[in-house]
C-alpha cells in the first residue's frame, strides 16, 4: 500500500480512530484517577466509545434511517446495532446510577471519595485494637 | 383441562425459567416485609429448581431444546437453547439458590436492617433471574443484557454487607468498575464478530465463523470476549475484585456468589470457546495451551499460597475459590474429553463444597459475630455439627477420597496423564497439599484451641441453617461415593463440545441463511 492510499485508508475510517481514542481515554481515567466520581466518568466515556463503535458498524453508506418509506429502492442503515446500543445505553445508565449511589454511601461512611484516603482509613483501622468492630 | 395446562407449561419451560424469577422480584418488593419476601423468594427458587430439573431430564432423553421467543425463528428471533451443558448449569444455579434462601432467613435478620430485608430478597431474585438468563439464552447479546442484570444485582447485594463492615461499599464499587469493564469488553468483542458475520445467534455464529477462518477482526473479537469473561469469572491475574467482594458481602451473598456466578461465567467462556469458535480455530488452540493452562497452574499455587496466610475465614475461602477456578480452567485447557469432564464435574462439586464452607462461615458470623479464623477457637465443642460440616467441606476442598473433590481431581489427573503431562498431574497433587495447610489451620483452631477466657458460651447454629448446610455436606459425600450421575452428564457435555456438532436446531438456521 503506497503512502497516499494509506492516508486515505486511515482518514476514511476516522470514526474508528475516534472510538479507539475515546476508549483509551476512558480506561486511562478509570485506572489513573483516585477520585471515585472521576473513575465513573472514565467508565462512562469507555462505554460511550463502544456505543459509537456499534453505531458505526450499523451505518450503511448512503443509507437512510431505518424507517419504512413506500419506495422499494430505498437503502436503509442496519437498525439492529442501533437497537442493541439502545439497550446498552440503558444498561450504562443503570450502572452509572448504582455506581453513583455507592459513591454517596462511601462518602457517608468514610467522609471522602478519594481512593488513597479510603485505603489509609482502612489500613489505620486494621492496625487499631478496635479492628473488626462495627462500622 | 389440567393436562393441557400442564403440557402448555412444559412447552414453555425455557421461558418460564427466566420469567418466573423476573416476575417474582417485584412481588417480593410489594410484600414489603422481610419474612414474607423471603418466603416468596424461596418458593421462586424452588420452582426454578423443579423447572431446571425437568429441563435437564428432557434434554438428556430427547436432545437439545430450541425455544423461539415470541415465535420468531432464529437467527432473527431470539432463541433459548437448552442442551446438556446449560441444563446442568441451570440445575446447579437453581439448586444453590434454593438452598441458600432456605439458609438465609436467620442470617439475613442478623446482618441486614429490617427495613431493607424485602429489598434484599427482591435484588436476590433479580440476580437469580440474570444468572439463569445468561445460562439459558442462545443469543450473544442477550448474554450481555442478562450478565448486566445479574451483575447490577450483585453489586447491590455486596454493598448490603456495609452494616457489618463499611469496606463492603468499596468492595462493591471495585467490582462494579471491573465488572462493567469486563462486560463492555465482551460487547466490543461481540461487535467485531457481528461485523464479520452479521449474526448474534450463538449457533449461527458458529456456522458463519467457520468459513471466515482466521481473520484479524475475528481474532480480536475472540480476545476481547475472553478478557471480558475472564474478568467476570475471576481468572487468576484479573481476580482482584473477588476477595474483598466475598469477604465483606453478607454471608448469604458470599455463599450464593461463590457457588454460582463465577460458574455461569465459566459456562459462557466454554460456550464461546468450543461451540462458537470451535477447538480447531487456531487462536483457540494457541490460547488454551499458551495462556489458559499456565495461568491456571499459577492460580492453583499462588492463590492457594495467599489463602494460607489469611486471618479471615471468608477471605481464605475467597482465595481458595480463585485457586479452584484454576482447576476448572486447567480442565478445559487440556481440550480433551476427560479434561472437559473434569471441568464440568468440578463446576458442580465446587458449588457444593464452597456452599458448605461459606454456610459454615455464615453460621459462625451469626453466632460469634466475626468470621476471623481466631474466632473459631473452641467452636469444635460448642458447634459440633457446624464444625463437622466444615471438616467435610474442607476434606472435599483438599480432594480426599470419598468426597467430591477427589472425583474432580481424579478426572483432572487422568486428563493430564492421557496427554502424558505427568508434570501437570504432579502439580495438581502438590497444590492439593497447600489446600491441606489452609484447611487444617482452621480445623486446628476449631478443635484444638480452647475458647478464649471469659468468652460467652456459643450455641450450635439454628436448625434452619444446619439443614441446608448438611444437605450440601451430604451431597459432597454422596456425589463423592457415587459420581455416576455427575460424570455421565459431564462426559456427555464434553463430547458434544469437542465433537463440535452444533446442537439440533441448526437446520432451521441453515435454511434461512441460504
Amino acid at each position: 500500500m503506497d503512502s497516499e492510499s494509506f492516508i486515505d485508508f486511515a482518514l476514511g475510517r476516522y470514526n474508528y480512530w475516534l472510538v479507539m481514542i475515546l476508549m483509551m481515554v476512558g480506561l486511562y481515567v478509570v485506572v489513573a484517577r483516585g477520585n471515585f466520581v472521576k473513575k465513573l466518568v472514565g467508565l462512562n466515556i469507555f462505554q460511550v466509545s463502544v456505543f459509537l463503535f456499534y453505531i458505526s458498524v450499523g451505518k450503511v453508506a448512503g443509507g437512510t434511517a431505518p424507517i419504512y418509506v413506500d419506495d422499494p429502492a430505498t437503502l436503509y442503515s442496519n437498525p439492529l446495532p442501533h437497537v442493541l446500543i439502545l439497550t446498552a445505553i440503558v444498561v450504562g445508565v443503570a450502572t452509572l446510577a448504582v455506581g453513583l449511589s455507592l459513591v454517596i454511601r462511601i462518602q457517608a461512611a468514610y467522609g471522602t471519595v478519594e481512593e488513597d484516603e479510603i485505603n489509609a482509613a482502612d489500613a489505620e483501622r486494621d492496625a487499631s485494637p478496635r479492628a473488626g468492630g462495627t462500622a | 383441562m389440567l393436562g393441557t395446562a400442564f403440557e402448555f407449561l412444559m412447552q414453555h419451560l425455557p421461558a418460564l425459567q427466566v420469567v418466573v424469577p423476573m416476575m417474582a422480584a417485584p412481588i417480593c418488593l410489594m410484600l414489603h416485609r422481610g419474612s414474607w419476601a423471603g418466603t416468596m423468594a424461596l418458593i421462586t427458587a424452588i420452582a426454578c429448581f423443579i423447572m431446571s430439573v425437568l429441563l435437564l431430564q428432557q434434554v438428556m432423553t430427547t436432545g437439545p431444546i430450541s425455544y423461539h421467543l415470541g415465535g420468531w425463528a432464529p437467527p432473527f428471533g431470539i432463541e433459548y437453547r437448552v442442551d446438556a451443558m446449560n441444563a446442568f448449569v441451570l440445575v446447579i444455579v437453581a439448586a444453590t439458590s434454593a438452598l441458600v434462601l432456605s439458609f438465609a432467613g436467620k442470617s439475613i435478620r442478623g446482618e441486614i436492617e429490617p427495613s431493607k430485608q424485602a429489598l434484599f430478597y427482591t435484588v436476590f431474585t433479580l440476580c437469580l433471574c440474570g444468572l439463569l438468563g445468561v445460562t439459558i439464552t442462545g443469543d450473544a447479546f442477550n448474554i450481555f443484557v442478562f450478565v448486566e442484570v445479574s451483575s447490577l444485582a450483585t453489586y447491590v447485594l455486596i454493598a448490603m454487607g456495609a452494616r457489618r463492615d463499611r469496606r463492603a461499599l468499596t468492595a462493591s464499587y471495585t467490582y462494579l468498575m471491573m465488572g462493567t469493564i469486563g462486560a463492555t469488553f465482551y460487547v466490543i468483542g461481540l461487535g467485531l464478530l457481528y461485523q464479520a458475520t452479521g449474526t448474534l445467534n450463538l449457533a449461527d455464529l458458529a456456522v458463519r465463523l467457520e468459513p471466515l477462518g482466521d481473520s484479524t477482526s475475528v481474532r480480536a473479537g475472540f480476545a476481547f470476549i475472553m478478557v471480558g469473561l475472564g474478568l467476570k469469572l475471576a481468572m487468576f491475574p484479573i481476580h482482584a475484585w473477588l476477595p474483598n467482594a466475598y469477604t465483606y458481602a453478607p454471608s448469604v451473598v458470599s455463599i450464593f456468589l461463590a457457588a454460582t456466578s463465577t460458574k455461569v461465567a465459566i459456562y459462557v467462556l466454554l460456550r464461546f470457546m468450543f461451540t462458537v469458535f470451535g477447538y480447531e480455530f487456531p487462536v483457540v488452540e494457541l490460547s488454551l495451551s499458551a495462556i489458559f493452562m499456565p495461568l491456571a497452574l499459577l492460580a492453583m499455587f499462588v492463590a492457594s499460597a495467599i489463602a494460607v496466610f489469611q486471618t479471615d475465614f471468608k477471605r481464605l475461602l475467597a482465595y481458595s475459590s480463585v485457586a479452584q477456578i484454576g482447576y476448572m480452567i486447567l480442565g478445559f485447557s487440556m481440550a480433551s474429553v476427560t479434561g472437559l469432564t473434569a471441568t464440568m464435574v468440578h463446576i458442580f462439586n465446587h458449588a457444593a463444597m464452597k456452599g458448605v464452607l461459606f454456610m459454615v462461615a455464615g453460621a459462625v458470623v451469626y453466632r460469634v459475630g466475626s468470621s476471623s479464623v481466631a474466632s473459631f477457637a473452641g467452636l469444635g465443642r460448642q458447634m459440633p455439627w457446624t464444625m463437622a460440616a466444615l471438616v467435610i467441606g474442607g476434606l472435599s476442598l483438599i480432594g480426599v477420597p470419598l468426597t467430591v473433590g477427589f472425583i474432580s481431581k481424579w478426572y483432572l489427573i487422568l486428563g493430564a496423564l492421557e496427554t502424558g503431562d505427568w508434570v501437570i498431574a504432579f502439580a495438581i497433587v502438590l497444590s492439593s497439599l497447600i489446600a491441606v495447610v489452609y484447611v487444617w489451620r482452621v480445623v486446628e483452631v476449631a478443635y484444638l484451641t480452647p475458647a478464649p477466657e471469659g468468652a460467652k458460651p456459643v450455641r450450635e447454629a439454628p436448625l434452619s441453617m444446619l439443614l441446608p448446610m448438611w444437605t450440601l455436606a451430604l451431597a459432597c459425600l454422596y456425589f463423592g461415593l457415587n459420581a455416576e450421575l455427575t460424570a455421565t452428564i459431564g462426559q456427555a457435555v464434553a463430547e458434544t463440545l469437542l465433537n463440535g456438532d452444533t446442537p439440533t436446531g441448526t437446520p432451521v438456521i441453515e435454511e434461512l441463511a441460504q
